[in-house]
């Protein structure tokens, strides 16, 4: 039987159905949010360290940056 | 265990269902009880290339029952005594502990897991913008006191990083806010999309600037919304984006 194949080996293309624009008024790209906008809709890809729990690293993040709230993505716990 | 750890600050955190179930790839050293060669070890490891059953452990945060789990591929590293190293994509969820326990009992000699680091998480690889506990710290201090915002971009990403896996529809500004609003996505607010949509799999409905609007279940596939004029695409399962982002397109039924 053949292997399935991972999420991240799929290759997907972008089929155009209409055209359009945005009008630059609204919204903003990600990376051009302004600072405080960028972090409350941000994610930090984290390297974690041996010894500390996936949610201890969390709180961690949290007070670090002085947030309200912070999550994980997938306790590290095997 | 050491690795990938994506952590989601405020609003991302609404993602996380996404990231749980995103696949995950992991680096392990698996230590055997007995002496076995390395052609044995390599062989027996691709037998759990494969859909593999698993019981949750004791210690787990899930209810235990028996459960299938895809292992894209395991790859053999190297050997060295009675120590295996080998690399694994697997689904998300499944336990590399029970794995190395099970790898065991194939070979007879029996194995546990000595070490794990995962180096996938998802979209979020090991090289690519990770930073230490240390480096946020370091990071955060140094962009509170130069206030250059080059830094924040660098250590923190946007959570539209966290979708790159899931097929995206793109949709017109004047459909934004319905959806912000809870309202299903239909045909005509489409204007493109990736291929690989099926009927109840999950979509990310972004706008035109790249932003993500919500978490959906797309009702057809990509090939059928394509050709659709009317009908509902995809229904709105998480929102992501504020209210009033974008101008409100749409009239209410009475007035």
């Amino acid at each position: 039987m053949p292997r399935s194949i991972a999420p991240w080996e799929i290759k997907r293309k972008l089929l155009v159905k209409a055209e359009d624009k945005t009008n630059p008024r609204y919204g903003h790209i990600p990376e051009d949010r302004p600072a405080e906008e960028y972090m409350r809709y941000g994610v930090i890809n984290l390297d974690k360290t041996a010894g500390p729990t996936s949610h201890e690293v969390a709180a961690w993040v949290k007070r670090i940056l002085n947030l309200r709230q912070v999550g994980h993505g997938g306790t590290l716990e095997a | 265990m050491t690795g990938v750890l994506p952590i989601t600050l405020e609003e991302s955190r609404k993602i996380v269902q996404a990231l749980l179930y995103s696949g995950k790839e992991y680096v392990c050293v698996m230590k055997l009880h007995g002496n076995i060669t390395k052609s044995n070890v390599e062989k027996v490891l691709k037998e759990f290339e494969d859909t593999i059953y698993q019981r949750p452990p004791l210690r787990a945060s899930v209810k235990r029952q028996l459960r299938t789990r895809k292992i894209y591929y395991i790859d053999f590293l190297e050997m060295e005594g009675r120590n295996a190293l080998f690399k694994v994509g697997c689904e998300g969820g499944t336990y590399i502990r029970k794995l190395c326990f099970d790898i065991g009992e194939v070979l007879g000699c029996g194995a546990h897991m000595q070490e794990l680091r995962r180096t996938r998480a998802g979209p979020f690889i090991e090289n690519e913008n990770i930073v230490t506990l240390h480096d946020v710290a370091y990071s955060f201090m140094e962009w509170q006191q130069q206030k250059d915002e080059k830094i924040l971009r660098k250590f923190i990403q946007p959570m539209e990083k966290a979708l790159a896996l899931v097929p995206k529809i793109y949709i017109r500004d004047s459909a934004v806010d319905a959806v912000c609003h809870g309202a299903n996505l239909t045909a005509p607010g489409v204007l493109s999309l990736e291929t690989g949509i099926n009927n109840g799999s999950m979509a990310a409905v972004f706008t035109l600037k790249g932003e993500s609007v919500a978490l959906a279940r797309a009702s057809a596939s990509t090939e059928e919304i394509l050709n659709m004029e009317h009908g509902v695409v995809a229904k709105t399962e998480r929102v992501l984006m504020p209210r009033g982002t974008y101008p409100k397109c749409w009239k209410s039924g009475e007035a």
